[in-house]
């Protein structure tokens, strides 16, 4: 019979049972911050005012949150599909790669040029190296979870050769390509905005922050207003009526994964082209494996992924500055932190769920069911 | 209103005495989900050594009633005696121990364990198996005697026919005690001899003193099975009568609320052109095994075709290779005088619905919808690339949503809300909404898989009356049911499956429940 959430209002659902999972991860997290001797309430307040509190660090906050949202966006596209990418962190390094080479081969070309296909290249390699997953998963049936892990080692070991071997400046011992030309750069948006005159803090916040936009609203028409995005979804909850309804899987399955990983790809751009204007190693950062937790906290929806995004940009902000400013709580305490949100609202989601559905429930609904 | 008292035990068939108290009483019991009121105020009693009735639409309340009988909701208000004690039931195991035990319409067993494994799953008596098989050997022995069970209890499930799988289930709950079986529509999956000896089953618990709830939307089982009968409304006990006193047509007019007509009224058929002929078609498994053995039929124009058989002998592959979603391995199907199919080609699913070919599938839920989805989301399902629903790259969102609000309106779906999640329909109404879709298509070829499974008596009417209309327009007409009363109210000719094979063909008015039913069974052979 009708059990499902329909039964409650929407912002139940939607933001206050999010609420509740992250309250709940920072009261386990304050207890964790208490026994290593800190106050927790200074400790939140750092961490706090360190993501949010002053103009740079919203700048820091906002870079990170974008990397989130492409993450977060290839996770959910592919899981629309019925698809666990796992692989999002080795095709945002391959995506570093593309727009990497373009930066590199086109230096001193008009910026109109070199930036659409730096952006171009960087979805491309992205979508090449979830296209092999993905056609091993349509066509063979290998499993899309195995295959995008070994993946992100090919990557990492392929970027590892590449950087060592063939890019790495004559004469020099750190892995690292040489400097772009600064017309290939991606332009910061505190020199964006200084042009029409507004001063902002530096912060390596790009324009790609605008790419990550337009691709979370690209996003959302293609799965909810296009008959592709529409195959896409049909696959993915249900293949045997995509079959019954004209829509080949294996051609889904290969394109979503393309799809997703061009989305992975775009980190690339904002970390290659926007932040470090070279290739380094391992510039990725784990924001692949984040965008997972991203994807479920955002319910695999555009908004709640830039939502969850901006959290977790500012989780990695703060948590930064409370290594800092708090030495007994080190990196890896932060760490914790973002384990118990991930842990909270993603793995124990359904915690508090039932009892927090059951209340409002019981409440007698005075309108009939709508949607 | 107020449901009309139970007759007492004293005046029932059960064979307990004025003094014993009924085996299940149900007092006052309701149940809201939200906005929706499953049950209200629902007062049953089942007396004990009796086989009772529960009937009524989907959608009716007869599951949640049962559900919470049997611990998986808990009731707003009401309470539950047993055996006239108040019982507090809280979760299944509650149920289990108060002697309820339930028989689901999908079987809950392990097909790579033996009969006697799956038995004491859950209930193996002590860390190590040995002692606790043992044990559980002697007295499944012991059941099967006393109830005719007949199972082979080292047999493996995974080998084994449905109807001993079900048997397998009723084992399970009387090891764990069960006094009282709730059978949640036990015969949707048998032959009718299978039926037959399940009625048989439930008489000797009878005998024995045990106590079964049948929940059904087939008359005529409650007719031939039940002592009591039950009949629910809208959440609501609207009558419990004796089964001898009353008809199936007043059980029908209970259970929709206005006289219905349990079969439709319908012209000789006057076929004309052919439309699909399939010839020497065999179609094989993913484990290999051939499931449609050398098939060969016509269908024209203006005829519904039937094909009778129990389920699993071939007919639901028969009708997925004709809609070009299973691999020919030998034969061919030949649509409109153009050859579709054969083991080198195969249209798709696509192509053929373009060449004026309309299924609707025999498992709506796993695809014919997609369940998640909004009812105008499902409606364009096969339907996404029309042109009508696009713009440019774009899906038209007010085109798709008009289109389905005036296939709802047509097809009298309720609620009538092209918004609502698919999921949210009763059986009945997401049928209309399969059935609008691709009758709107404006088919030659339909294709029908068990057009009222699990579909509430009132839509059925509907549905059965829509699919002569189409007849009578000129459309071609392959129906798929196991139904027979379905078969010999519908179709013009009757072809009857088993094993894969062709067994029969019989004209509509030479055919009859038993001649289809010695065909379905292999027993005979028609000429």
């Amino acid at each position: 019979m009708a059990r499902s959430s329909d039964d409650v209002p929407a912002w139940v659902d939607l933001a206050l049972l999010p609420l509740v999972n992250l309250l709940a991860a920072f009261a386990i997290a304050a207890v964790v911050i208490a026994i290593l001797g800190e106050n927790p309430f200074k400790a939140l307040w750092v961490l706090f005012y360190g993501a949010l509190g002053y103009g740079e660090a919203i700048g820091f906050t906002l870079y990170y949150a974008t990397n989130f949202i492409f993450t977060g966006l290839a996770v959910a596209v592919a899981f629309h599909a019925g698809l666990f990418n796992i692989g999002g962190e080795g095709q945002a390094y391959l995506g570093g790669l593309g727009c990497g080479l373009v930066g590199l081969a086109l230096g001193g070309w008009p910026p109109a040029i070199v930036l659409p296909l730096a952006v171009l290249a960087a979805m491309l390699f992205g979508a090449a190296w979830a296209f092999i997953p993905g056609y091993l998963q349509a066509k063979r049936g290998s499993h899309i979870v195995i295959t995008t892990i070994m993946f992100n080692f090919i990557a990492a070991a392929l970027m590892t050769y590449l950087l060592v071997n063939v890019f790495i400046k004559p004469g020099q011992q750190s892995p690292e390509s040489r400097e772009f030309d600064p017309s290939s750069w991606m332009p910061f948006v505190h020199e964006v905005a200084a042009r029409v005159g507004i001063t902002i803090a530096r912060s390596p916040l790009n324009m790609s922050v605008v790419v990550a936009l337009v691709a979370s609203v690209g996003v959302w028409v293609f799965l909810w207003r296009t008959r592709w995005g529409y195959a896409l979804r049909v696959v993915g909850h249900n293949e045997t009526a995509a079959v019954y309804g004209g829509i080949a899987p294996v051609r889904v399955v290969i394109g979503a994964m393309a799809l997703s990983g061009a989305l992975a790809g775009l980190v690339g751009v904002n970390a290659i082209m926007g932040d470090q204007h070279r290739l380094i190693l391992n510039f990725t950062g784990g924001y692949g494996f984040v965008g997972i937790a991203v994807a479920l906290m955002g319910r695999n929806h555009p908004v709640g992924i830039c939502l969850a995004a901006l959290l977790f940009g500012a989780l990695y902000q703060g948590g930064a500055e409370l290594s800092f400013d708090l030495p007994r709580l080190t990196k890896e305490v932060v760490v914790v932190i973002q384990g118990l949100i991930i842990l909270f609202c993603g793995a124990f989601e359904g915690l508090f769920r039932p009892r927090l559905l059951a209340l409002f429930r019981r409440a007698p609904a005075p309108a009939p069911a709508k949607a | 209103m107020t449901a009309r008292s139970a007759p007492s035990p004293s005046t029932g068939e059960g064979r307990g005495g004025n003094n014993v108290p009924p085996a299940i009483e149900l007092r006052g019991i309701d149940k809201r989900f939200g906005p929706v009121h499953a049950n209200r105020a629902i007062s049953l009693s089942v007396p004990a050594g009796t086989i009772h009735g529960v009937v009524g639409e989907n959608g009716a309340g007869k599951s949640t009633l049962m559900s919470i009988l049997y611990g998986y909701y808990q009731a707003d208000a009401g309470e539950i005696w047993i055996k006239g004690r108040r019982r507090d039931i809280r979760s299944t195991a509650d149920a289990i121990a108060a002697g309820i035990g339930m028989v689901h319409q999908h079987f809950m067993l392990v097909d790579t364990f033996t009969v006697l494994e799956n038995v004491v799953l859950g209930v193996e008596g002590g860390p190590l198996l040995r002692r606790g098989m043992e044990r559980a050997r002697a007295e499944l022995e012991r059941l099967e005697r006393e109830y005719k069970l007949e199972v082979d209890i080292d047999a493996v499930v995974g080998d084994l026919a449905v109807g001993l799988r079900q048997r397998i289930e009723i084992l399970k709950a009387l090891y764990r005690g069960a006094e009282v079986l709730i059978l949640d529509e036990p015969t949707g999956v048998l032959t009718p001899a299978e039926a037959d000896h399940l009625f048989r089953i439930l008489r000797a618990l009878k005998a024995e003193g045990k106590t079964a709830i049948l929940i059904t939307h087939k008359l005529r089982e409650v007719m031939a099975v039940t002592d009591n009968v039950t009949v629910m409304r809208r959440g609501q006990v609207v009558a419990t009568v004796r089964t001898a006193e009353t008809s199936p047509a007043a059980l029908a007019e209970h259970m929709v609320g206005r006289k219905v007509l349990l079969s439709v009224q319908r012209t000789p058929a006057k076929p004309g052109r052919e439309v699909l002929r399939v010839e020497g078609l065999q179609v094989i498994d993913g484990a290999g095994i051939a499931r449609v053995r050398d098939v060969g039929f016509a269908v024209r124009a203006g005829e519904i075709v039937g094909v009778a058989g129990v389920a699993g002998n071939g007919q639901s592959e028969l009708i997925e290779a004709i809609a070009g979603m299973r691999a020919v391995a030998a034969g061919r199907i030949v649509l409109n005088g153009q050859e579709v199919a054969t083991r080198a080609t195969h249209l798709t699913p696509r192509a053929l619905r373009d060449r004026k070919l309309a299924h609707i599938p025999e498992d709506r839920q796993r695809m014919g919808l997609v369940v998640p989805f909004a009812a105008h989301d499902s409606a364009i399902l096969g339907q996404q690339g029309k042109p009508a629903f696009n713009i440019g790259p774009l899906l038209n969102q007010r085109g798709i949503i008009d289109s389905c609000q005036h296939q709802m309106d047509r097809y009298d779906v309720r609620p009538d809300d092209p918004h609502l999640k698919s999921a949210n329909f009763s059986g009945g109404n997401q049928q209309k909404i399969v059935l609008a879709r691709e009758i709107e298509t404006d088919p030659d070829l339909l294709l029908v898989g068990q057009p009222t499974r699990g579909v509430d008596i009132g839509a059925i009417e509907f549905i059965h009356r829509r699919l002569i209309e189409l007849r009578d327009a000129g459309k071609a007409i392959l129906l798929v049911s196991v139904e027979l009363d379905e078969i010999l109210g519908l179709a013009d000719r009757i072809l009857v499956m088993n094993e894969g094979r062709i067994v029969g063909e019989l004209a509509a008015e030479e055919a009859d429940e038993q001649k289809l039913g010695l065909l379905m069974a292999g027993v005979a052979r028609a000429a």
